[in-house]
């Protein structure tokens, strides 16, 4: 389809707002250079950022600061910018955009972005003077140009709305809703919370009209007033119809494109005319249409995609939630929540504190949500909607969150009386002030555009939620949280379940064959990618994969945990915690030799030798004689243990017996992340088994198995997977659930999330109750551990390096 | 990139000395150089510090024109040692040289 005058062919986009420029920059990410690209917009601006016209209008924000990409943007990526243009017409057979000003663009594919136009109902005096709508920042000026003491009228509380009516009435206006509706915001909330907006909002100042219809607008040449139809009056100077959008088609449908409500697009948002795609809220797909923002994006990041001529991704759809912030108090939304016939509904209410939260369960499963006055909870629970999870024993806490008393990374409720300088994410020391900034001052909309250019969540991930939370209160109006289809880092588009299974149906055996057939967008990778997919090479192929060095992390290359100061510990394995008189001399010789600074027992029952400079590490390794530890992989760490029927009084199982042969049957084993074990001998559960990805505990009759707790960052106690009589019946049952994690866990989750995302029913199914999988995973298991080799004696034998030595400079010079 | 003054071209390793995506540590008697390769087979000296806290920028993650630190992955520009944004900071950089196979870094005599 090259343009033979041009060379490039030429992509018009019609539509310069939020959805469209955020196609074109996704195109401009994934294939630079690809098209000569021109955009007409009606608005005579730049790109900007209208979900921020509420603050504009409220006087908290400059519009400078909501332009997402200024005239010198548009210049430095080459597109030409017919701002203030408004498109008349297309001819599809000649495939030309004639603009009003009699400028005419030929293109090879059309982007349209045509967006909405506010819905005005016929009613008389709609035309007045002093009658508008709220969509552009002229509207906003033209509200900001009202005297103070003036009195305005908002048709419409929805969320646009108020949005306006709070605006106003920071403008110190006299401010009055009328809303057809018994109350307001119908669309996100019952009547019970609405009660509670509502009293918040006449505290505030604003009147309301609640059931009210207008009839017709007053006035002669400006507005002065309006009458309902229950006869009453309401005088006015300026009245704001805020009672819907409706999609912008008629250009579409001049040029004869199927339009139904919106402009009709399939699964990759291309219109009935293969030459030209669509996004935005002038769209229609599967006979929806969206008006937030986090569909669109969604939309336009699989245009592009298609436009590069990548066509891989899909649209399938958004299911929404409303996350936004009214005047000040908090509202998550998504769902059914008005509940009915075959729902239950859970709910709390503390009309004093101004607190309502509601579930609507269906089939065991959450079908709605709707929290008021504190929304902490929306992000957990529309993870549950979401993933249509069995909330049965969830129920005595779904209100309460996921777990209790870890204020500082559930969240709280405290996300908008935390001070600026509060710290969200401890890792980077990064406060709430500073993400708030970056925000407003860079037009982020994601939480991954946060993590990129605040660095907050970047680490551990645990304050993810409380990002969420200051997105959805900062970006207020309408910041929607969508269930996005995760990709595994920024090189590439595709999911970690995407890339397994091109692994394994394309036989992938190396990094560097996924990067080359899945078209990565970075050659060379990055930490989050390249990691992740030596391992999942490794495990689809266990005897073929060709192992990566370089797509390692350090500790994994080097077989050592590197220290603060570049230095390393090491740490032998010793099975089930269990050592020997001469073992620990020899430990003790080696630390004196090589003048270890610390020597320190772990919290997995092991020793560690603490500040081992690299280039002493193989010497160590020879000189101690003993299988490494893992103890810095992802992989199998320990098996910790108690003492047991051999010493202890209470014993009734062997379990350092247990501990030792557990070790010895799973270790080198690598795994998405580490893997901790533990085995008790009675219920006393001394070596902590309930807080391990497999742990187990002796009773009289055999041993309980618990998988799937964790003591580190969250807290939770593990799942009783099954008990059984034997020691080898434990052993076949642990590597069954090792190769079921390793399998389906994604690199770097952990056995705890992977479950709570799996469940634990589909374990059990696949582990314990049908003995032909158990088999099959405990020896493909078996199969992927016998190409293991012990990695430090594979250094000191040659057949890794580590490269402990460094380089020395020659003694010529040029 | 200006070429201090009092250095000259020292050898310090070949090509192959240096894996692909990865850097290997080069010890002078005014500290330890990291000396990085990329997919491209384009070879960078830099100090092995990061500005941030020190960490050995030859057992990074190397990929394009950067270097993550393998402590708390700061992304560093290999041609010029900055720190990418949100980062600052800044690390000294090293001419480099490649005669063939053989690699050389521009040193203090």
């Amino acid at each position: 389809m090259n343009n033979p005058v041009y060379g490039r062919p030429r992509l018009v986009m019609v539509g310069n707002g939020m959805a469209g420029m955020r196609a074109v920059e996704e195109l401009l990410a994934m294939a630079p250079g690809h098209y000569d690209i021109t955009v007409f917009g009606d608005e005579p601006h730049p790109n900007y950022n209208r979900i921020l016209l509420s603050p504009v209008l409220a006087r908290e924000m400059a519009f400078e600061d909501t332009i997402l990409n200024d005239r010198a943007w548009y210049h430095a990526h080459g597109i030409t910018l017919h701002a203030g243009q408004a498109v008349t017409r297309i001819d599809r057979a000649r495939r030309l955009v004639h603009a009003a000003d009699g400028t005419v663009e030929r293109y090879d594919r059309l982007l349209l972005a045509l967006g909405s136009t506010p819905y005005v109902p016929a009613i008389s005096g709609a035309q007045l003077d002093g009658v508008m709508t709220y969509r552009t920042i002229e509207d906003v000026r033209a509200m900001q140009a009202l005297p103070a003491g003036a009195r305005a009228v908002v048709i419409g509380g929805g969320l646009l709305g108020l949005e306006a009516a709070y605006g106003l009435l920071t403008q110190g206006a006299k401010v009055t809703v009328v809303h057809r509706n018994p109350w307001l915001l119908d669309r996100q909330m019952d009547r019970v919370g609405a009660d509670l907006l509502q009293r918040s909002l006449i505290a505030r100042g604003l009147c309301l009209c609640l059931g009210a219809e207008t009839e017709a607008i007053t006035g002669d040449g400006h507005v002065q007033g309006l009458r309902l139809k229950d006869g009453r009056t309401l005088d006015a100077d300026l009245v704001v119809f805020a009672v819907g959008i409706r999609p912008r088609t008629a250009l579409a449908r001049a040029a004869g494109l199927h339009c139904d409500r919106g402009i009709v697009v399939d699964d990759t948002l291309q219109t009935f005319d293969p030459r030209i795609y669509a996004v935005g809220e002038c769209v229609q797909h599967r006979g929806l249409t969206y008006g937030l923002v986090a569909p669109l994006f969604e939309q336009a990041k699989v245009a592009a995609n298609h436009l590069a001529q990548y066509g891989r991704l899909r649209y399938t759809g958004s299911l929404a939630s409303t996350k936004l912030k009214v005047t000040g108090v908090g509202l998550f939304s998504a769902g059914d929540f008005t509940g009915g016939a075959g729902c239950e509904e859970v709910s709390l209410l503390d009309a004093a504190g101004g607190v309502y939260k509601k579930v609507v369960i269906r089939d065991h499963k959450l079908a709605g949500i709707l929290l008021y006055g504190d929304t902490a909870l929306g992000p957990w629970l529309f993870q549950l909607l979401r993933t249509g999870q069995d909330v049965s024993a969830l129920r005595d806490h779904l209100l309460f969150g996921e777990t209790t008393g870890d204020v500082r990374h559930g969240g709280g409720r405290a996300i908008d009386h935390m001070p600026e300088a509060a710290e969200i994410c401890g890792c980077n020391g990064i406060n709430k002030g500073t993400i708030v900034h970056a925000i407003r001052t860079r037009g982020l909309f994601t939480v991954d555009d946060v993590r990129r250019c605040t660095k907050a969540s970047a680490s551990c991930g645990s304050c993810t939620g409380l990002v969420e939370q200051i997105l959805a209160s900062t970006l207020g109006g309408l910041y929607e949280a969508t269930a996005r289809k995760r990709s595994l880092c920024a090189c590439t588009d595709l999911t970690h379940d995407e890339i397994r299974d091109a692994i394994v149906t394309r036989k992938l055996l190396s990094v560097r064959a996924v990067f080359a057939t899945l078209e990565w967008k970075a050659a060379g990778g990055c930490p989050t990618c390249r990691p992740a997919v030596n391992y999942y090479v490794r495990c689809a192929w266990p005897a073929e994969a060709i192992d990566d060095p370089q797509a390692r992390l350090v500790n994994e290359r080097v077989h050592a945990n590197i220290q603060k100061d570049a230095t390393y510990s090491v740490i032998p394995r010793l099975y089930g915690g269990v050592t020997t008189p001469a073992e620990l001399k020899r430990i003790a010789e080696v630390a004196e030799r090589y003048q270890v600074p610390m020597v320190k027992i772990t919290g997995g029952q092991r020793i560690d030798l603490l500040g081992v400079k690299k280039q002493d590490l193989p010497a160590i390794w020879a000189d101690l004689g003993m299988p490494s530890g893992h103890a810095y992989g992802k992989a199998l760490r320990t098996c910790k243990s108690c003492v047991g029927t051999e010493f202890c009084r209470f014993g009734t199982q062997d379990s350092t017996h247990l501990a030792i042969t557990l070790e010895k049957r799973l270790e080198r084993m690598w795994s998405p992340h580490k893997v901790k074990l533990a085995a008790s001998g009675c219920p006393r559960n001394c070596a902590e088994s309930t807080i391990k990805d497999f742990g187990v505990i002796g009773v009289d009759s055999g041993w309980e198995i618990y998988v799937g707790g964790n003591g580190g960052m969250k807290l939770r106690a593990g799942d009783l997977l099954s008990k059984v009589a034997s020691e080898d019946e434990v052993v076949e049952l642990a590597e069954a659930f090792m190769q079921l994690y390793r399998k389906e866990a994604y690199y770097l989750e952990r056995t705890a999330p992977w479950i709570e995302r799996v469940g634990l029913d589909h374990i059990k199914a696949m582990t314990v109750e049908n003995s032909e999988s158990r088999k099959q995973l405990a020896a493909e298991l078996r199969h992927a551990l016998s190409h293991e080799e012990d990695p430090w004696a594979a250094a000191l034998s040659g057949h890794i390096t580590i490269h402990a030595q460094p380089l020395r400079v020659a003694e010529m010079t040029i | 990139m200006s070429v201090p003054e009092n250095t000259v071209w020292k050898e310090v390793a070949t090509l192959a000395d240096i894996p692909a995506l990865g850097g290997r540590v080069v010890a002078t008697e005014g500290g330890e150089i990291a000396l990085l390769r990329n997919e491209r087979d384009e070879v960078y000296a830099l100090d092995n510090r990061c500005p941030h806290k020190g960490g050995p920028l030859a057992e990074g993650t190397v990929s394009g024109d950067t270097v993550y630190c393998p402590l708390h992955n700061w992304r560093i520009d290999l041609k010029h040692g900055q720190a990418r944004d949100p980062d600052v900071g800044c690390v000294r950089t090293w001419p480099v040289r490649l005669e063939g196979e053989r690699v050389f870094v521009r040193l203090p005599e």
